[in-house]
Parts: C-alpha cells; structure tokens; sequence
C-alpha cells in the first residue's frame, strides 16, 4: 500500500437511519448506523469487522445504493474523490464497482448460471475465461444455481464481480460463511487477486482469522460507528499496538491472544447513548467521553475514534 | 420421476375421483326432492296408478339406492348415460353437440383473462401503493365478490341493450338457416359472453399476479441484479417475469373449477347453448340423467385442468424437471 495514494473509496462519517411505523401512525427514525468512517486505496484489501448488528452489511448496502426506500443517508461517499451520487451509482454499478453477497440466494433460481454471470455488461467470452480461472467445469454454466456446492456457488459469485472487466472495488459482504477453512483461503487468494489486480477490496467478514490472514487493514465497528482502522500486524499483535480500548478488547477475545471476554453487551440500534457508543463498557470510561459525538482522528499512522487513545 | 409409473397414478386418481363424483352427485340428486317418474310425464298427467307403478317397477325406482346407483354407474361405463327429458335425446349426444361450444367460450376467456390479468397485475405490482396499484386491487376485489350473473347482466343491458353493439344472445342469429352462419355471426355472438367470463375470471390472476410482482421484487436476487447495474426494466424483463410466470400459468390452470362455474351462470345468462346451459335447464326440470352427465363433464374437465399445472410445473421448472442435478 503505497502512502499517499488517493482512495478508490472514502466513507465520511456515514450514517443510516429508517423511518419506522412506531405506536401506531406515528412515523420515528431508527438510527442503525451512525458514523462510519473509513477508506479504501488502489491495491489493498480492507478487512471490517465487528460483531452482528454493529452496521456492516449496511455499510455495504448503501455503498451500493440498495438499501430499502425507508433509510435515509446521511454523510459523504466519495468514489476516487467526487462524491457517489445516484446517477454516477447507475453509471458504475456491475461495470467498475462489484458487489458479492453473502449467498447463493442472491442469484436468480430460475435463470442459468452462465446467463446470469455474463449480466447486461459481461461477455459470454469473457465468462467462459473467467470460469475457467476459477476452475468451474464446463458444465456449470448450464447449471441452475440450486445445483451448485457450496463452493461452486462462492465461486460463480466471485465470477459476477470479475465478468464487467474493469472493476476497480469490490465490496464483499460475508462472502465466507459456511465454507471449510481451505475452501475459504481459496477465496481469500482471489480476493488477493482483484486487489493485486489494482482495484480496492471492501471486505466485511464475521472471520477474524481471514480477515487477519489476507487484509491489509482491519476498521473495526461498533454499535454504528467504526471506532479504529489499524493495520492487519497491528491488530493481530494486540494490545499496545492498537489505539481504541474495545479493538484492544477484541484483539483479547481472539482464541489465539487471550481468549478474554469482556462484560456487557453493544447497544442496540434505537438506544445508541450519546457520546462514545463504548462509553458504558469502557474501562478507561471519564466524563469527556460523554460529552458528545467523538471525531475520528489520526493517529500513529492509522485512525481512532476515542477521546483518551495516544 | 419413473413416468409410466406416475402416468398409472395419475388414471388411478382420475377414476378414484369421477367415482367419488358419481356417488356423491348419485347420492344428492336421490336426496333431492325430485320426482323422477313427475318429471317425465308432467305433473298434469293423466296416466293411471297402475301405468305409474308399472313404469316405475321397469325404472327399478323402488330398488334400493346402492342397486340404483349400480345400475346407472354400470351403463355409464358401457357409454350410455341415458336420456335427456328436456330434449328428449342420449344425454351423451347432447353433451357432445354443447361441448365444443362451451369449450370454445371458455377457453377464450381463460386465455384472455389469463394475459391480460398477468400485465395488469405487473403494472401495478410495479408500482406497489400507487394510486394505479390501489385501483386495480378494489377493481379485482369487486370483480372477485361480483356475482357472475350479475356481471353478466351488466355487460348485456349496456352493450346489447343500451348501445345495441351485440345481440342478446344465443351462439347464432336467429331464423337463420345453419348453412347461412358466416364466422363473423359466430364472433359478433361469442364477444359478450367471453367478455363476461373474462371479467368474471380476471381478478384471481390479477391479484395473485401482483402479489407475487411485489414479494419477488423484495428477494435477495432483485437487490443483486440492481447492485450489478440492471436497471428497473431489465430487472423486470430478465428476473421478476421470469419468477412470476409459472406459479402465474399454475394458478390459471388451477382455476378450471371457477371458470367452469362462472361458464354455466354466463351461459344462462346469454342463452349461450353450451353445457353450462343445459345443466341449469336439466337442474329446473328435474331432468336427472342429463345433470349426473354434466357433472361428470365438470368434474372431468376441472380434473384436466388441474393434471396440465401438475405436469407444466415438472416440465417448466428447472428445480423440479433438474432436481437433484449434478449438486
């Protein structure tokens, strides 16, 4: 990752709410996330993580422009420098921005595979060549996907994302679930590949180990709101090295460091508290930290929301 | 599926319910308060007792009713399903002259009702809670609880009546000899009485249509396709259509045994000469050989209808005609 290139993507401060029907008639807002900051550069792969319900499937329905029409955005998206707006999303969606869902049921049931990769912008040439780089046999293009394996199907997903040619991010939500941990490194090289390639990777995952393996960077979130963006060395190293006291936490948990739980539970979306969201389980927990919204800042060569990190 | 195996299940439940029909239908016209004997010589007849008990010693009407239904059941099955009091004919040569012409009037207004129900129900599936959307759906739900009788007069005191477009009835003009019936007589009579079956007929699709636009349009697949650049046309023409025409020809298909009841309500309505007809003329006139025979064609017909969706969903869905696969 060379230092100073310009971001393929930046999330400022990023924030969804859906207006819900509550008591009745009367129409409230949910807030579910709340400040999601983050960046990701030409040829990196940026790992999220965080636990369910901290925003992460969110983040990349909205990059993509597919939440439900009850959520409201709020903040910037910027693609290489201009900001994301509707009508760029239509222009860029399939062609040089990619998205992989998290399952098989993402696919059309009744439409084959083949069809269904080549879309409105691919190639059935250029189908062909990509099955065969993902060692899908011939067959499979006439395949339906409730015929696919498992790893089948991860892999014609990928298929989706790398058939538009140009594709220069690739938002990736959970695209690991369920697959053997062999399977899931082999995914894991062809997300290398796409960022070897020069194009940036948004990959949000519930596995930390992969996510450690083969990021570059890690952004944690919590409860709406990304807290730290440190490297995948850092994180991995604990401890010390990270700047946010729940990233320290978390890094803890992990079976390989200390296997440490910490007491409490994240804040449910619609009770979000003010201040910092980890104020109430925070061991280093002042007045300040509940002062109001905190700012993302840099520090020591990666990023932290949190009033005491130094 | 073994195939001669599943074909042999199928005639099995095809004969399992024409005699489940028989029986019942048997059971409820003996129950019913139908004189047979009174309704062929007419209540005002002058026959003596003892004719009256010869005839109905010859009749086998006081035999018991499993014997009766046997007898009949018994001559059924040997193609003859006796003789029509009301137009004093077989029972068989009425229903097959009548057929064709019910027949035809049906299946025009099943495949009307069907395509036209099909795009109504996606425009406004579309356009979920649109004012378009609202429309359509109490436009539907008002066709659905209409009686078709009613529908049926309707379409007949306005076009026929009123604008004077249409005759009144009948499949051909009247005092007009069989030789001289051009095509066009035929269709100038066949538009009201499909236009009321139609109607009758369009709302289920319609809404059923809709109901499916809209749960296909919320799955995971559609958000896919729109996160791949498709835009609202593609993703309808390549996905949701796609998703929706089966369990759309399905339900149509399904749907024999109320097109086959709003059949016999428009045909009398229309004085339309078909099967519908003669079972209301047999029912008012105690006619008993002729219902049976007409319900048995009901019951038969709705049967078929029901087969074609079974045999379509195995042909036409991969999930089904693949199953199993190569996974």
């Amino acid at each position: 990752m060379a230092p100073g290139m310009e971001p393929i993507l930046s999330v400022e401060e990023l924030a969804v709410s859906f207006s819900m029907y509550d008591r009745g008639l009367r129409k409230a807002d949910l807030a579910v996330i709340r400040s999601l900051s983050l960046d990701v550069r030409p040829g990196e792969v940026l790992g999220v993580i965080g636990s369910s319900g901290s925003g992460k499937s969110l983040l990349a329905h909205a990059i993509m422009g597919i939440l439900p029409p009850n959520a409201t955005v709020r903040g910037e998206v910027l693609y290489r420098g201009e900001p994301l707006t509707e009508a760029r999303l239509r222009g860029l969606r399939g062609r040089e921005i990619a998205f992989i869902p998290q399952s098989v049921d993402y696919l059309d049931p009744l439409m084959r595979v083949g069809r269904q990769v080549v879309g409105t912008f691919g190639t059935r040439a250029a189908q062909e060549a990509i099955f065969e780089r993902y060692r899908l046999g011939a067959g499979v293009a006439r395949m339906y996907p409730f015929q696919l394996s498992g790893g089948m199907a991860r892999r014609v997903l990928f298929a989706t994302a790398a058939v538009g040619g140009d594709v220069k991010l690739v938002v990736a939500d959970e695209p690991t679930p369920g697959l053997g941990p062999d399977l899931a490194a082999k995914m894991m090289k062809h997300f290398r590949e796409f960022a070897d390639a020069g194009a940036g990777v948004l990959l949000i995952t519930h596995d930390v180990d992969l996510a450690l393996g083969y990021a570059d960077r890690i952004a944690v979130f919590y409860a709406g709101a990304t807290v730290e963006i440190a490297t995948a060395a850092e994180f991995a190293a604990g401890g010390a090295a990270l700047r946010h006291p729940y990233s320290r936490a978390f890094s803890d948990a992990l079976p390989q460091n200390r296997f440490l739980p910490i007491p409490g539970s994240q804040p449910y979306a619609g009770s979000l508290p003010e201040g910092c969201p980890f104020a109430a389980r925070c061991p280093e927990r002042t007045e300040a930290c509940l002062a109001g919204d905190v700012p993302m800042r840099d520090l020591r060569g990666g990023k932290v929301r949190c009033v005491h990190a130094a | 599926m073994a195939t001669r195996r599943g074909i042999l299940f199928v005639i099995l439940r095809m004969l399992l319910l024409l005699f489940a029909v028989s029986v019942l239908s048997f059971v409820l016209v003996a129950m019913a308060p139908i004189d047979p004997l009174v309704a062929y010589v007419g209540p005002s007849s002058t026959l003596s007792e003892e004719a009256k008990e010869e005839i109905v010693e010859h009749w086998g009407l006081s035999d018991p009713l499993p014997a009766r239904y046997l007898a009949w059941a018994g001559n059924i099955l040997r193609g003859d399903f006796g003789d029509s009091i009301t137009y004093q004919r077989p029972v068989a040569d009425v229903i097959r002259e009548r057929f064709l012409l019910s027949f035809v009037l049906m299946m025009l207004a099943w495949g009307l009702s069907g395509v036209l129900g099909f795009f109504l129900g996606i425009a406004s599936g579309i356009r979920g809670g649109s004012v378009f959307d609202r429309a359509v759906k109490v436009f539907c739900l008002v066709l659905q609880s209409a009686p078709a009788f009613w529908i049926g007069l309707l379409v007949l005191s306005f076009f026929a009546v009123r604008l004077g477009w249409f005759p009144i009835g009948m499949a051909v003009p009247m005092g007009k000899l069989a030789a001289d019936v051009t095509v066009a007589d035929r269709i100038h009579h066949l538009v009201l009485p499909v236009l009321t079956l139609t109607v009758v007929s369009i709302g289920k699709i319609t809404l059923y249509t809709r109901q499916k636009l809209v749960e296909t349009m919320g799955s995971d697949f559609i958000l896919f396709a729109r996160a791949r650049g498709e835009t609202q046309g593609q993703i309808i023409r390549r996905h949701a259509i796609r998703n929706i025409a089966l369990p759309a020809v399905t339900v149509q298909f399904a749907s024999f045994s109320e097109l086959f009841g709003g059949m016999t309500l428009a045909e009398t309505v229309f004085a339309w000469p078909g099967v519908g007809s003669a079972m209301t003329a047999a029912a008012l006139n105690g006619d008993v050989p002729l219902l049976l025979g007409t319900a048995l064609i009901g019951a038969l017909f709705v049967f078929f209808g029901n087969l074609i969706a079974n045999v379509l969903y195995g042909v036409l869905d991969p999930r089904v005609r693949e199953g199993g696969g190569y996974a």
